[in-house]
């Protein structure tokens, strides 16, 4: 693997650690399996490309990006909530119509943003740290983000959506409001996707509306990975699980495309992904039956729960 | 006091599999009093319970604590004045959150929940200690334990704990100890008659057991059929048995008890 590839899958596996964040807030912690992140990846994107290109600030066209995911995740929690769609299918709505919205945001299907000003270029310009400026950047983001995630679930909130999230009726009892809680961890989860679609347009010098196809599966991956080398037993290390999942499964990608393991092409990745989080759903399951504690009451595959339940 | 005037309540109504769980049915629990609420399977007890905490929302009557209209709060909000032990042990409390989290949640229960930590507050932890040193389970040097490595009896303990942590109007105890074994129910038994006795709580309790609706508190309801058929307190209700209580319940209902569950207990 050439030194480029490499510091290539240090920067994809810290931008998907913030998806994979994400997707810990929602399947995780709120119990909510999220397709929405589909659509608010490249809607990220959009909204920062579409902002940088009209002349915003980087910071801030990527903070708009934010506040973008945030309001697709709060209409698909608003969706379950108010309106009582399940929560799958709730997501799904917001992941198509988010293509249109997409759209209509850059007025094109893809708009570069090659030789602007990036968050990129505004870091390399105070730390120049050659091939690796781009990487430690997304090591600070993807730090940060953990950190703010754990902290933010050490919070009075936070503890309240851990509780409505995992067990809503005792939440209930307690005072606390499940659907405000889930319209909070929605936008939460959705803005931190976001996050990691801006900053991926802005990396790759482009933002386009399909580049969001696959990125739950991908978070999915990272999440299980990580949960694997670290378990899940404390709310950080779960979330250290996450960046270091995202980083160790783009590590593996390039390993296996630069070796031409057994043909392997960049076409068949989304493939690759799909079967690795089917394998590894399966057996971290399998070893959840062996008597280790679940952390949260999500389960990947049916039945699987009732099992556990059985055992502590 | 809680008051309930004229609730009326009908599942399914219209369809084949209609029924009237509450019908008409008022009382009036006075500041202090401990109720115990017994009946046979499909009575109404668990579905008057669920208008007190605010779960299910009566088609008609209102309910009232010390004079406030609760009818149309949310089970959320009317948390604040209302304490509340479930069942079954793994709904009162949330399983990989430590004893100490779970207390916290609840020593937040109608407040504002702010961006503050929610553990490290100033004597907070010593007064959790002093909690949980009251249940004699030892309890307060496992502080940090996840609640769900604990048994059912300790979470129950601990659940009795969370719902009487502040000050409420009205304690509602949902068939408790029922999925406990016998020892660890009479053990949480006798903790909420002690804590509601030297709380002077307000105290509604649903139980199965003739034995337990007698044995504890100060007034007994008997449910049949969405109506409360009789109403205990006071001399009468100390000189009465199991098999008295049986007898009447035959009498006021106007059929046989044949819910083998409740004679036996």
């Amino acid at each position: 693997m050439t030194l480029f590839a490499l510091a290539g899958a240090f920067e994809t596996g810290l931008l998907f650690a913030l998806v994979a964040l994400s997707i810990f807030m929602s399947f995780r912690v709120l119990d909510f399996p999220d397709l929405t992140v589909d659509g608010s990846f490249p809607l990220g994107a959009a909204v920062s490309a579409a902002a940088i290109v009209g002349g915003f600030d980087p910071f801030i066209a990527t903070f708009f990006g934010m506040l973008a995911g945030a309001a697709a995740g709060f209409v698909t929690g608003l969706l379950n909530v108010r309106f009582g769609i399940m929560n799958l299918l709730a997501g799904i709505l917001s992941m198509v119509a988010l293509f249109s919205v997409n759209l209509r945001i850059m007025g094109r299907p893809n708009l570069p943003v090659y030789g602007q000003d990036t968050v990129f270029s505004r870091f390399e310009s105070v730390v120049d740290a050659g091939l690796w400026s781009n990487t430690i950047l997304l090591l600070i983001i993807a730090i940060g983000a953990k950190l703010i995630v754990d902290w933010f679930l050490k919070t009075e909130i936070g503890l309240g959506l851990r509780a409505s999230g995992e067990n809503p009726a005792m939440a209930e009892a307690q005072g606390i409001r499940n659907g405000a809680m889930t319209l909070l961890g929605m936008s939460i989860a959705n803005a931190l996707c976001a996050l990691a679609g801006s900053l991926f347009a802005q990396m790759q010098g482009v933002a386009d509306v399909t580049m969001g196809v696959g990125t739950i599966v991908t978070g999915l991956a990272a999440l299980i990975i990580g949960e694997a080398i670290l378990g899940r037993r404390t709310v950080f290390l779960a979330t250290l699980g996450c960046v270091i999942g995202a980083v160790v499964y783009r590590l593996f990608i390039a390993l296996a495309l630069s070796a031409g393991f057994i043909g392997i092409r960049p076409q068949d990745l989304n493939l690759i992904t799909a079967v690795v989080v089917a394998v590894a759903v399966v057996l971290s399951q399998r070893r959840g039956k062996r008597g280790r504690k679940q952390l949260f009451n999500f389960k990947l595959v049916r039945g699987a729960q009732q099992n556990d339940e059985g055992q502590d | 006091m809680l008051s309930l005037s004229d609730i009326r309540l009908t599942f399914n109504p219209g369809t084949a599999t209609e029924v009237r769980a509450l019908r008409n049915v008022s009382m009036q629990i006075n500041e202090g009093e401990f109720v115990t609420v017994i009946g046979s399977n499909g009575a109404g007890k668990s579905t008057l319970l669920s208008t007190v905490v605010g779960t299910v929302k009566p088609d008609e009557g209102s309910v009232k604590l010390d004079g406030l209209d609760v009818t149309d709060w949310p089970a959320a909000k009317r948390a604040r004045y209302v304490g509340r032990v479930f069942q079954e042990p793994r709904l009162g409390t949330c399983s990989s959150l430590s004893i100490e989290e779970n207390l916290a949640l609840a020593a937040a229960r109608g407040k504002k929940r702010g961006l503050g930590l929610a553990l490290g507050k100033k004597d907070q932890k010593a007064m959790f200690a002093e909690h949980l040193e009251k249940l004699g389970l030892g309890l307060e040097n496992r502080m940090g334990t996840p609640i769900g490595a604990l048994s059912g009896g300790q979470r129950q303990a601990v659940s009795l704990l969370m719902a009487t942590l502040l000050p409420m109007k009205i304690l509602v105890l949902d068939e408790h100890t029922a999925a406990l074994d016998p020892s660890a129910a009479h053990k949480v038994l006798t903790l909420s008659a002690e804590i509601a006795q030297e709380r002077k709580l307000t105290t509604l309790m649903v139980t199965h057991s003739m034995r337990d609706a007698l044995a504890y508190g100060s007034r007994t309801l008997m449910m049949n059929a969405g109506q409360i058929v009789l109403d205990i307190k006071g001399e009468e209700r100390s000189r009465l048995k199991v098999s008295d209580l049986l007898e009447r319940f035959g009498r006021a209902a106007g059929t046989e008890i044949d819910d083998d569950q409740l004679v036996l207990a």
